[in-house]
């Protein structure tokens, strides 16, 4: 049986980081409104969603919040839903966040799965990026984590950052794996959306990476990562082994339904996507008259799912199924095309994307 | 017929022609406020935005003046661009006189020039009207001054007039009555109309418009075109208020339509003479002349399953533009189209664009051709108007490619700059006019393919828009040509090929090369684009294949914001041309032959 995902957004952040469009606020005044009208939209889903094998708190930064209050979460979720014994119960948590009391609550509230936003390891990026936390920071909070006896942690890295060089990528990327972190997800930073980088570059103060530098870091990263024994598993994500994959990003990849809970947040039933406002105070509004703070939905074409399978299959390394090529006219002999250019290999009934094809896999859907 | 007035509004572009015309049919009481419609005559949508009037319209308007006196007076609009000199010229024909429009701030410009010289071969009378006096920038002295050196004509009989406010028009109105003559004919002689235009309408067939010189026509009469001989039983004539009025007949010195079950446009001829068949006319009004295309493309669906389409979208565009003219063709590259023919750049781009906007057809067109002629060594002759038949170079004896005479009016400052111009287009035998101090008007011989290539939008940058422009068709000549051919990919793409001079080639070999280049968007293989003629490859150019391109987060469970990237990215793509395996959007064909627009 095929287990859903449970979503939790948590739109709270001390303040704005100039990269970041996931929806925040930076004010932790509707923070208990917020909790209330979260509680109030757990219950409306029980009809389609029963039994969840991941929880993911994201955000924002679910690591601002006090324990009792994430506690408070846990509680109103397990009360509604089965969460199964072994799921992975994942917090995203930024370093300068990490008493060893917060550490302690979290463990004992049997969350599994840290992920901490370390963005690098070299405190000019650091300062770039505008993070309140500085390398030293970061690795104090990994330890503390690790002796706390936590097992399973990511970290996220971001590449392509102003005057950062590849070779102090690569130092960052060195000392990040000297933590022995069980995931590592290495972003290249894009300029998008109504973040205050985005602005800059449309005044012309910042710039995306060329693409064959951007090309560079991308393959620098994973061969080093996967010599030090990853598994380069999507685009930007790498596993300590096959188990540290993240299981809750699979479920988007693989197109496993998944419920969103909280402003902003996405859900998907199989057939149908639909999301929330981006708006604390609409989301609580709507709740507190007792509607889903439901902005829109859609409902898929066949061809809207085509287009996302191959979108989504070809970012990982599982690829697709060549049945999800059924029905597409010359999609043969389209592999077959890319097979010899290289950009995708075929292993029994999978399409798989090489490096050079993940380097472009945007493109690769619609080349069938 | 002493109360008729048959006249025209002739003007360089923008002068305010079509605002005249609006003000007039407000003033003489035909349309009110609430009724009307800025620029009544242009009726199409890109008239109206382009602000030119391609197709000629007549409207009657009725006026009393302070005697009152009751007049008739027939506004015959005319289509204002050198590409439509003929249709201008029939339009003048049927008029007595014309009202001269000239902008107050511009004053007389190429065209203004151009169209009183086409006025005065027909003898019209011209009352010169300066417009625009409501502007800050009007100088009223010096356009008296150039209406009385550049023009010749009496400035005292100038009207200052602002249509755009109304002011002068009462004043217009009385100079037509007083100072054009009525027209004169006889209506007891054969008939004898000319065609001036015709309009197609969908439940009536061709609504022809004319102006009758002689005799009369009556519903019921069978009438007789005089240039193909083919006959016709009328069914309505009328004469043109906002809508058409029908009349009991059309007579000697009346302006007006007139309806025989004619099924399409192309079935009349602009300039034809229509006459009784039982009692024709000896012989026909001077000036006939079939419309002949001097710009030839092919017009090619983006998708091959929309060749039905486009085949029954020209078959109903034809219906109302005779001077089109067009036949089945095939590229290899581009698959099944259409080889088309122009009466110049503008009208070019004026079916390209009604194409798209009103049959909703996505086309490519190919690379503009004039028609070139070639002597063969075994003394055969051909002309050739589409590069994909450009004779075996080994037998070519001569070729020979059509020439204009450019009129060019600019600020005298211009003048090196047009001179560089014209000499880089192979321009020569200069001469030049000063009609008034500190002006200057260059008259080049020039092959009219150099006028297709972009030399309208350059002259305007470089003379910064102070520069107009005029031509006639001169002879043919000699000269050294060869095809170009563009390589994408080492694969010939036919529909990319051009005619072009040798001392030209490279030149032109480079722009396309580079011009493909920016427009190609990029693959996931490398893309040589090579420009070639015969097997000798003079122009490359490289459009390298992606590196990267991959979004490095899905937001959250945010799939639908990347999927609708992906969408629209797909949609672009379904607006390109399979090249073998190289998509080609529509914009590269015609990016080809269009200058950097800096």
């Amino acid at each position: 049986m095929i287990l859903h995902g449970l979503y939790i957004h948590i739109p709270f952040c001390r303040s704005k980081c100039p990269y970041c469009d996931f929806y925040s606020i930076a004010s932790s005044s509707l923070i208990p409104r917020w909790l209330e009208s979260l509680k109030k939209e757990t219950g409306l889903y029980r009809d389609r969603f029963s039994c969840f094998d991941t929880v993911y708190l994201g955000g924002g930064t679910p690591s601002l919040l006090d324990i009792s209050a994430i506690g408070e979460i846990l509680e109103f979720i397990k009360s509604g839903y089965n969460v199964i014994d072994t799921a992975e119960i994942t917090i995203e948590a930024n370093p300068g966040d990490l008493s060893p009391e917060k550490i302690a609550g979290i463990k004992s509230l049997g969350i599994n799965r840290i992920n901490l936003g370390i963005q690098s390891l070299n405190d000019r990026d650091l300062l770039f990026l505008g993070r309140g936390h500085n390398a030293a920071d970061s690795e104090r909070s990994f330890m503390a984590l690790r002796d706390a006896g936590l097992d399973n942690i990511g970290i996220d890295l971001m590449y392509g950052l102003k005057d950062q060089a590849l070779k102090e990528w690569m130092q960052t990327l060195e000392r990040a794996v000297s933590f022995n972190p069980e995931h590592i997800s290495c972003y290249q930073l894009t300029l998008e959306g109504k973040t205050l980088f985005n602005t800059m570059k449309a005044r012309g103060d910042l710039k995306e990476l060329p693409e064959e530098t951007a090309a560079e870091f991308f393959l620098e990263t994973s061969a080093f990562l996967e010599h030090k024994g990853y598994v380069h598993y999507e685009v930007s994500n790498y596993a300590g082994n096959e188990k540290f994959r993240s299981k809750h990003n699979m479920k988007y990849w693989k197109r496993i339904p998944y419920l969103g809970l909280g402003p902003s947040a996405h859900s998907f039933d199989g057939k149908k996507r639909w999301w929330n406002y981006r708006s604390v105070r609409k989301y609580c509004e709507y709740l507190e008259k007792g509607c889903a703070p439901v902005e829109d939905s859609e409902t898929l074409t066949r061809e809207q799912e085509t287009l996302e399978k191959l979108s989504l299959g070809l970012r990982t390394a599982e690829g697709i199924m060549t049945d999800d090529l059924a029905g597409i006219p010359g999609a043969l002999e389209n592999i077959s095309t890319l097979v010899s250019s290289g950009h995708l290999r075929i292993t029994g009934n999978k399409v798989i994307p090489t490096k050079k094809g993940l380097l472009v896999a945007d493109r690769l859907p619609f080349l069938f | 017929m002493k109360n008729i007035r048959n006249f025209s509004i002739i003007a360089h572009i923008d002068h305010g022609k079509s605002t005249l015309a609006d003000r007039l049919i407000q003033y003489t009481g035909l349309v009110d406020e609430r009724q009307f419609r800025d620029q009544i005559l242009d009726s199409m949508d890109i008239e109206r935005e382009r602000g030119i009037t391609i197709k000629s319209q007549a409207i009657t308007l009725p006026y009393k003046n302070k005697k009152g006196e009751q007049y008739e007076l027939n506004l015959i609009d005319t289509p204002g661009h050198v590409d439509f000199s003929y249709e201008v010229s029939r339009a003048l024909a049927s008029c007595e006189g014309a009202l001269l429009v000239i902008d107050a701030s511009q004053g007389v410009e190429a065209q203004t020039l151009a169209n009183l010289y086409a006025a005065l071969e027909q003898d019209l009378e011209i009352i010169p009207v300066i417009n625009k006096i409501d502007l800050p920038s009007a100088d009223v002295e010096r356009v008296k001054e150039q209406i009385e050196i550049d023009l010749g004509l009496d400035s005292d009989m100038a009207i200052l007039c602002s249509a755009k406010e109304g002011r002068g028009i009462e004043d217009i109105l009385d100079a037509i009555v007083e100072y054009i003559p009525p027209p004169k004919g006889d209506p007891e002689g054969p008939l004898q109309a000319l065609i001036f235009d015709a309009d197609y309408d969908p439940f009536r067939g061709t609504v022809v418009c004319c102006r009758v010189f002689s005799g009369k026509m009556e519903p019921r009469d069978v009438i007789r075109f005089m240039s193909n001989k083919a006959t016709y039983r009328v069914e309505e004539v009328g004469r043109f208020g906002i809508n058409r009025e029908p009349l009991k007949g059309l007579s000697a010195g009346d302006v007006g339509y007139l309806i025989a079950g004619i099924k399409t446009v192309s079935d009349t001829s602009i300039g034809d003479t229509i006459t009784l068949d039982s009692s024709p006319a000896p012989k026909p009004l001077p000036g006939f002349r079939e419309a002949k295309p001097v710009v030839f493309s092919s017009i090619y669906p983006i998708s091959s399953e929309d060749y039905g389409s486009l085949s029954d979208s020209l078959e109903k565009y034809k219906l109302n533009d005779a001077a089109f003219v067009y036949q089945k063709d095939s590229s290899a590259a581009l698959g099944m189209g259409f080889r088309c023919g122009f009466l110049g750049l503008l009208h070019l781009e004026i079916v390209q664009e009604r194409l798209e906007r009103e049959f909703d057809q996505s086309i490519i067109m190919t690379v503009p051709s004039v028609e070139y002629h070639f002597e063969l060594t075994n003394g055969q002759k051909v002309s050739v108007d589409n590069p994909l038949y450009y004779p075996d170079p080994a037998t070519i004896e001569t070729a020979m490619e059509p020439y204009i005479k450019t009129s060019i009016l600019i600020p005298e400052r211009y003048m090196g700059a047009v001179m560089d111009l014209c000499l880089e287009r192979r321009g020569e035998n200069a001469r030049f006019n000063y009609p008034t101090p500190g002006r200057v008007e260059i008259n080049f011989d020039m092959p009219l393919a150099e006028i297709l290539y972009d030399f309208y939008d350059r002259l305007k940058t470089v003379t910064q828009g102070y520069g107009s422009f005029d031509y006639d068709m001169l002879d043919y000549r000699k000269n050294e040509l060869v095809k170009l051919d563009i390589l994408v990919n080492s694969e010939k793409v036919d529909a990319l090929s051009q005619i072009v001079h040798k001392d030209r080639a490279r030149a032109r070999a480079l722009h396309a090369c580079d011009k493909l280049k920016d427009e190609i968007p990029r693959h996931m293989f490398k893309i040589a684009i090579q420009g070639a003629i015969g097997g000798n490859i003079i122009a490359r150019s490289t459009v390298n294949a992606f590196r990267k391109d991959v979004t490095a987060k899905c937001y959250g469970g945010d799939i639908t914001r990347k999927r609708k990237l992906l969408e629209k990215q797909k949609k672009g793509k379904k607006r390109m041309k399979m090249i073998g395996s190289v998509s080609i959007p529509q914009s590269a064909f015609v990016a080809v032959f269009k200058s950097d627009s800096n």
